[in-house]
């Protein structure tokens, strides 16, 4: 039996847990608010959710997202991948440094740097050879690829590294080829880990503000570029609404993708 | 043939990445430097790049007037920088106080509690820091839930100013950037030994000794690891200044939003950008710096 935690840190935690949740328990509660006014409880009301149905520019928006999402987290997944082998399994390679380098920066570059950088750079593109002419979702889609396979990477390298090889080594033994072995050994012993970045990555693009606001040309506003502007003009029980559902959407991809990775932590 | 395919399948391992990286992250910050020594003018783009490959071949004619005017007008720039850092470094402190516990609770509690514990910690971590903001200021505002709390108990009859303030940046900071702070203080807490612990009761040592003398300096490293982790992002921060802070709480990612999108001195954004960069090169260094020393 572990020694007992004193009270006093007991309770400091269960403080710190209420300050994570309170908030969003609060917003949640109020999005369900009769009253237009958000702090007068009027009653308990699901037309806000009702409202968001006709919302053209927010349902276009969403759209926009999940596109975006879907796709740069594919991208993600597989450079990450990549990386992660790259780092795994070569021992010694030319541009490992460089490598290195360029594929941890991004974790800790500011999103406002990494946004304007990219912008900077999709403008001298367009000036100097036509491409990409203008921006929108896909200029969006490949900054958040870029940041993501960076995370995807991360993940998968440690289930990588932590990967059990005598598996692996069993099949080459009996004589299975390397395309074989990655398929039918290496991929399915990694794929919880393959879920998880991908999931990483789509929440990462789906939540993205400052980095698409850069690259982002009209017509081609995400979700969160939206909400952003009806931020700015206050809280209204109809941004609670979204929040509310966006949050519930999210923590359920994080619910799977947590499950996973902890499962197999729990196997070990 | 089957080593060439090998070998061929290897360099497109490593250079797929590499290549996608160095296009669209390496590349970018080649072109704001080059940005940041142009000059602005009106026209679009709103500037005249400093490297420039055209008709009359290749010229390189960089100015350093946009780091001249950051200089020349320190007080709009190096105000925001050193609120940053102060804003950042306090955020870290608070999150530190507020992790620690939370920590050395899931690390200490049996294996079912710990996982949905982590859980509970993952998953704020995950959704959107816009929406937790938007959130936070539904508590904050001066029609919010805490000032209707307080109005209603009768603790006071006006409301109190939360927003706008230190105040609403660090709650705002820490409920960003709490869960990054307790993922490596949980790992360092959860490899302690628990017979070290013991034998130190044993031997009569009370809580405070024993917190001081053996379990801080044996989780040292989750603290340093989670203070960079926190600090870090707190300093290019856009979203919580912009949404919690006022005129008094300006740091460097919302100066640069502001230079880009509204006063659109693209360069001056770009170098203000590259003074950030400078800003989170420090404590990297420093903490690669201490993984050496360790090491020897």
């Amino acid at each position: 039996m572990r020694s007992t935690v004193p009270l006093l840190v007991k309770l400091l935690a269960i403080a710190g847990f209420g300050i994570l949740y309170i908030p969003v328990i609060m917003m949640m509660i109020y999005s369900f608010n009769r009253s237009k006014l958000v702090s007068v409880w009027a009653g308990f009301s699901t037309k806000w959710y009702k409202e968001l149905w006709y919302d053209d520019v927010l349902l276009t928006a969403l759209y926009k997202s999940l596109l975006i999402g879907f796709s740069s987290a594919t991208i993600s997944t597989i450079f990450g991948l990549l990386i992660a082998i790259a780092f795994v399994r070569f021992a010694n390679f030319k541009g490992r440094l460089f490598l290195s380098l360029v594929a941890s920066a991004p974790l800790v570059m500011p999103e406002a740097v990494t946004g304007l950088s990219m912008l900077l750079l999709f403008i001298a593109m367009e000036v100097s050879f036509g491409w990409p002419s203008g921006r929108g979702v896909d200029t969006i889609m490949i900054a958040h690829a870029t940041f993501g396979m960076c995370f995807a990477a991360v993940v998968i390298q440690t289930r990588l590294r932590d990967m059990d090889k005598s598996l692996e080594e069993a099949a080459r033994d009996l004589g299975g080829r390397q395309p074989f072995v990655f398929l039918s050994i290496i991929l399915p012993l990694i794929l919880p880990s393959i879920i998880a970045a991908w999931l990483l990555s789509f929440t990462l693009s789906f939540d993205d503000l400052v980095i698409a606001s850069f690259v982002s040309g009209p017509g081609s506003s995400t979700l969160p570029i939206v909400i952003f502007s009806k931020i700015r003009l206050g809280v209204s029980p109809e941004i609670n609404a979204i929040a509310t559902l966006m949050i519930l959407a999210i923590s359920a991809l994080i619910m799977i993708g947590s499950f996973l990775v902890l499962r197999r932590d729990g196997k070990k | 043939m089957h080593s060439f395919l090998q070998k061929f399948g290897r360099l497109l391992v490593i250079w797929l990445p590499l290549g996608w990286l160095s296009i669209f992250f390496m590349l970018p910050l080649v072109e704001m430097v080059n940005v940041s020594l142009s000059e602005a003018k009106r026209a679009v783009p709103p500037y005249n790049p400093a490297f420039q490959i055209g008709k009359d071949g290749i010229s390189f004619q960089p100015v350093v007037d946009n780091y001249l005017l950051i200089y020349e007008y320190w007080e709009d720039y190096l105000w925001p920088a050193v609120n940053s850092v102060r804003l950042a470094f306090f955020s870290t402190l608070y999150c530190l106080l507020f992790a620690y516990p939370m920590a050395w609770w899931i690390a200490r509690s049996n294996k079912s509690l710990q996982h949905i514990l982590l859980v509970l910690i993952l998953m704020p971590f995950w959704t959107s820091s816009l929406l937790r903001m938007y959130a936070l200021i539904g508590l904050l505002n001066p029609n919010g839930v805490i000032n209707d709390f307080l109005i209603w108990a009768g603790i006071t009859v006006t409301p109190i100013q939360m927003m706008q303030t230190d105040f609403s940046i660090y709650s705002g900071m820490i409920l960003t950037y709490l869960p990054l702070m307790i993922l490596p203080l949980y790992a360092s807490l959860v490899r302690l030994d628990n017979s070290v612990l013991e034998a130190a009761a044993d031997l009569g040592a009370k809580n405070w000794d024993i917190f001081r003398t053996i379990i801080l300096p044996l989780s040292m490293p989750g603290v340093i690891a989670g203070c960079l982790l926190v600090f870090i992002p707190a300093v290019g921060e856009f979203v919580i200044p912009a949404l919690l802070g006022g005129p008094e709480q300006l740091m460097l990612g919302k100066v640069i939003w502001t230079e880009f999108f509204r006063n659109r001195d693209w360069p001056v954004a770009a170098a203000i950008a590259i003074i950030l960069i400078a800003i989170i090169i420090i404590p990297i260094v420093y903490a690669r710096y201490q993984d050496k020393e360790n090491i020897n």
